[in-house]
């Protein structure tokens, strides 16, 4: 990677990092969606061990999926609407990094902190360490995915009108496989089997999406530049 | 084509949807000169100016930068142009001062402090250097896109409606900043409703007609 992508990432991170600390609030509301959505689940249904056990696993992978599309229509619409875009565009930096510089800080500051709360909530549905450790390592795989994902949703929605619905109605099914990977890692676990070959997939996952999503959301942003 | 030409357009035309704004736009300029393009709103001089950054591909036609034709997002487009668009592309949340050095630092020239300090003193805002843009008026956030224009030392300027939410002061600065740019030798496209205050020497005007 050149030096100048790397700078361009850094770049992004940056301040995109330092406007997201700026404006707390939104940090805040898409962090409390996930702990009320995920506290409400043992309210509404019965308070027996084994049917929280059950759930749990799938009710914070849900949620975590909502709490992700909650934030992503920020993730380029802000910029678009106030020329930042098309500033971004028309540098001579890479795009394709200028694009994965916002991806990391949006997966930094909507991701990880999804993660670190996810042994805390676990506990509320009985879940046991191995279980809640796998699913803790299951979202750090898994939510950098989302945010990649979900990048390219909400590039390809720039400018659309009722963008919000739709990027939710594109993406949820993009984000069904890892879906799929993650809450089935633990539920590998919690039946005494391995969940190395979930985690790889996801892991792989990851990779892949690291190298050809910065490129899609590049050309997507072109696109809804012109 | 003269030999000295830095920025030419060719039989440029551009629609929008099923609109034609405008057919066989032509124009060239040499070091140190200004293209004013006027015209009702809707006749798509932003559409124009979008085309010249590169940011939008025309319909049919070519912009030419040094002889060399250019495609949309073209590398060596951006790597002189300046565009001031409708939006000041400002965060809300950034002071003036960190909007300023987060642009530098963008385009690969970062100012030092001191320099951001001065730009922003030569529009008038060094007292409002510290705050976050969110509190600023229009005219002052004009007035932090001319800093970025002095700072930037690009070759091409885009200005789109430079004029609007500056007063008499704000503008005196922007004939300041387009004298000394044009006297380097650089060159500007502006799409205006008024005249531009520079010397009318060096500009040339296109008329776009809806």
């Amino acid at each position: 990677m050149s030096d100048s992508a790397l700078h361009a990432i850094g770049w992004a991170l940056a301040r995109d990092i330092r406007v997201a600390l700026r404006s707390k609030g939104e940090l805040g509301v898409q962090l409390l969606f996930y702990v009320i959505v995920v506290s409400l689940f043992p309210l509404a249904t019965s308070p027996s061990r084994e049917l929280l056990a059950t759930l749990g696993p799938g009710v914070l992978w849900t949620t975590a999926l909502l709490a992700s599309l909650l934030s992503l229509s920020r993730l380029f619409a802000s910029d678009f609407h106030d020329g930042t875009l098309e500033q971004i565009a028309l540098s001579p930096r890479p795009l394709a990094a200028l694009v994965s510089g916002k991806m990391a800080a949006h997966w930094l500051t909507t991701g990880l902190p999804v993660v670190v709360m996810a042994p805390l909530l676990g506990a509320q549905y009985a879940l046991d360490v191995p279980v809640l450790a796998t699913l803790t390592l299951s979202l750090l795989l898994g939510t950098p995915i989302l945010s990649l994902l979900g990048a390219v949703g909400a590039a390809l929605t720039l400018g659309a009108r009722g963008g919000g619905s739709l990027l939710a109605l594109l993406v949820l099914p993009l984000y069904a496989p890892v879906l799929i990977f993650g809450a089935g890692a633990v539920d590998a676990v919690r039946s005494g089997l391995s969940a190395a070959p979930h985690l790889s997939l996801l892991g792989a996952g990851l990779l892949l999406a690291l190298v050809a999503v910065p490129f899609a959301v590049a050309a997507a942003v072109r696109i809804a530049l012109d | 084509m003269a030999v000295n030409d830095v920025l030419e357009a060719r039989a440029l035309a551009a629609r929008r949807g099923f609109a034609t704004l405008f057919v066989d736009v032509a124009f060239s300029l040499q070091s140190g000169e200004a293209l004013v393009v006027t015209g009702p709103n809707g006749s798509g001089k932003t559409t124009l100016l979008r085309i010249v950054a590169g940011l939008t591909a025309p319909a049919s036609g070519e912009v030419r930068w040094r002889g060399e034709p250019t495609r949309p997002f073209d590398p060596r487009l951006r790597d002189v142009v300046a565009l001031n668009g409708h939006w000041p592309a400002l965060k809300d949340e950034l002071t003036a001062e960190e909007n300023l050095d987060a642009w530098t630092a963008l385009t690969g020239q970062r100012a030092a402090r001191d320099a951001i300090a001065v730009a922003l003193d030569d529009v008038a805002l060094s007292r409002q250097r510290r705050l976050p843009v969110r509190v600023l008026s229009q005219g002052q956030r004009r007035r932090i896109g001319l800093a970025r224009l002095a700072l930037a030392k690009r070759t091409l300027w885009i200005l789109d409606e430079p004029l609007t939410a500056l007063d008499n002061e704000a503008a005196g600065m922007l004939g300041d900043l387009l004298d000394v740019h044009l006297a380097r030798g650089g060159v500007c496209v502006a799409a205006s409703h008024q005249p531009l205050p520079i010397g009318a020497a060096r500009t040339q005007t296109l008329a776009l007609s809806s």
